[in-house]
């Protein structure tokens, strides 16, 4: 009962044990720690998690929010503790899971959209009214895709859809112009 | 190193090399100093480093500001303010804050020398400068942590112990990366400038000086 082989090949006692744990101090090992060492690490591991973060705060800048932010850990610059960079490396690994995620998720949504356009040109008539745009299909400017009748009422009653693809961003001209009738709108009402 | 450098291209004004404490150099290899005197004074900027400006915001686009982080040295700045406990989303690194500015103003505003050359030069390499009265200065620049009971000039309350700081033969003049003491910043009255370059792990020594001579060749020729 009192003896067991152990690993290294030496024999410990069960009824050791209690003695053991009643220890107030553990000075068995006489191991010591370099923190410097251990900080060193830390930051380059840091360093390492930052370029992978900023990598995908860049790849998701205008298709998804990323969460990047993980706040000051001190006031004023000094040197961190071991702790404090521990945090910190923590917080940097946390932020860049939830930013996969976020990114994912955000490219089924995309991918979700593409495959509804695809539906939407091949059958018209199965999705009336729906419209996509550009940016759910994750891409830049405007426009959209929108399933309509053919001859408005008259294709309504028949059953003629079709998708029709906006032709892109409003000029700046015609902008101004909606601007312009804004303002004589606003002043024909004020007289 | 720097100063070796300068003489190899006849460059005048020398750049000199400031020392990092001992134990601050070991926790943060590749940390260091270095700066160059020059005579000038404030001022406003002449039209042809206004037009620097200009040029130099034509050529800055909102996609470069959100890849910057990506690039090594602003990313070696970011990576080094995370690691003394700064939040580079909020203390922005000097290039990230002019890339902002230059978004949010549409163009890079001046600002009057010396702080248009400086700039010039952060955006240029992104190297991290700024610049101190360099009459007010006592013996060499260095980056040491604060000691009990010190504090920066002019300011209220004593630096809480280990406060990473730049400071001269005598005491604090700046904390790193962040306030200058009163009377050593640049004021009407300065007529010599001391331009330091913080370098960090990261950083390539060749762009320090290329940042060094940038902003001292945009004060001289001023």
């Amino acid at each position: 009962m009192d003896g067991r082989g152990d690993s290294g090949g030496g024999v410990t006692t069960l009824l050791e044990m209690p003695a053991l744990l009643q220890r107030d101090q553990f000075s068995g090992l006489a191991a010591g720690v370099d923190e410097r060492q251990a900080r060193i690490e830390l930051r380059r591991q840091i360093g390492r998690l930052e370029a992978e973060l900023s990598q995908l705060f860049g790849e998701a800048f205008g298709h998804a929010e990323v969460p990047h932010r993980i706040g000051a850990v001190a006031a004023a610059p000094r040197v961190l503790d071991l702790g404090e960079l521990e945090a910190i490396r923590d917080r940097l690994a946390e932020r860049i899971v939830q930013a996969r995620q976020a990114l994912e998720e955000r490219q089924r949504e995309e991918d979700d959209s593409r495959e509804l356009v695809e539906r939407m040109l091949a059958a018209p008539q199965d999705y009336k009214w729906v419209r996509v745009s550009r940016q759910d299909l994750g891409l830049h400017g405007c426009g959209h895709w929108h399933s309509r009748p053919l001859l408005g009422p008259i294709g309504m009653l028949m059953g003629w859809w079709r998708v029709k693809i906006s032709s892109g961003c409003p000029l700046a001209g015609r902008l101004a112009a909606v601007d312009d009738e804004d303002k004589a709108g606003q002043a024909r009402f004020s007289a | 190193m720097a100063e070796a450098a300068a003489q190899r291209m006849g460059w005048e004004p020398a750049p000199q090399q400031g020392w990092v404490a001992p134990h601050i150099a070991s926790e943060f290899p590749g940390l260091g100093i270095a700066w160059v005197e020059v005579d000038a004074k404030p001022g406003r900027s002449p039209e042809p480093v206004r037009r620097r400006l200009r040029d130099l915001s034509d050529r800055t686009y909102g996609s470069q500001a959100i890849r910057l982080r990506e690039r090594p040295i602003p990313w070696a700045y970011r990576v080094f303010y995370r690691q003394i406990g700064l939040d580079p989303d909020r203390t922005r690194t000097p290039v990230e804050q002019l890339t902002l500015d230059r978004l949010h103003d549409g163009g890079f505003r001046t600002h009057g020398l010396p702080l248009d050359a400086l700039n010039i030069a952060i955006v240029e390499t992104g190297v991290a400068l700024r610049a101190f009265d360099a009459d007010r200065l006592v013996g060499q620049l260095c980056i040491r942590d604060s000691a009990p009971g010190e504090s920066l000039p002019g300011a209220q309350g004593e630096l809480a112990n280990g406060t990473l700081t730049i400071a001269d033969g005598e005491r604090p003049i700046a904390l790193l990366f962040g306030a200058t003491g009163a009377g050593y910043a640049v004021e009407r009255e300065t007529r010599r400038l001391a331009v330091a370059a913080v370098q960090v792990k990261g950083v390539p020594q060749i762009a320090v000086e290329e940042a060094l001579w940038m902003a001292a060749a945009t004060l001289e020729a001023a």
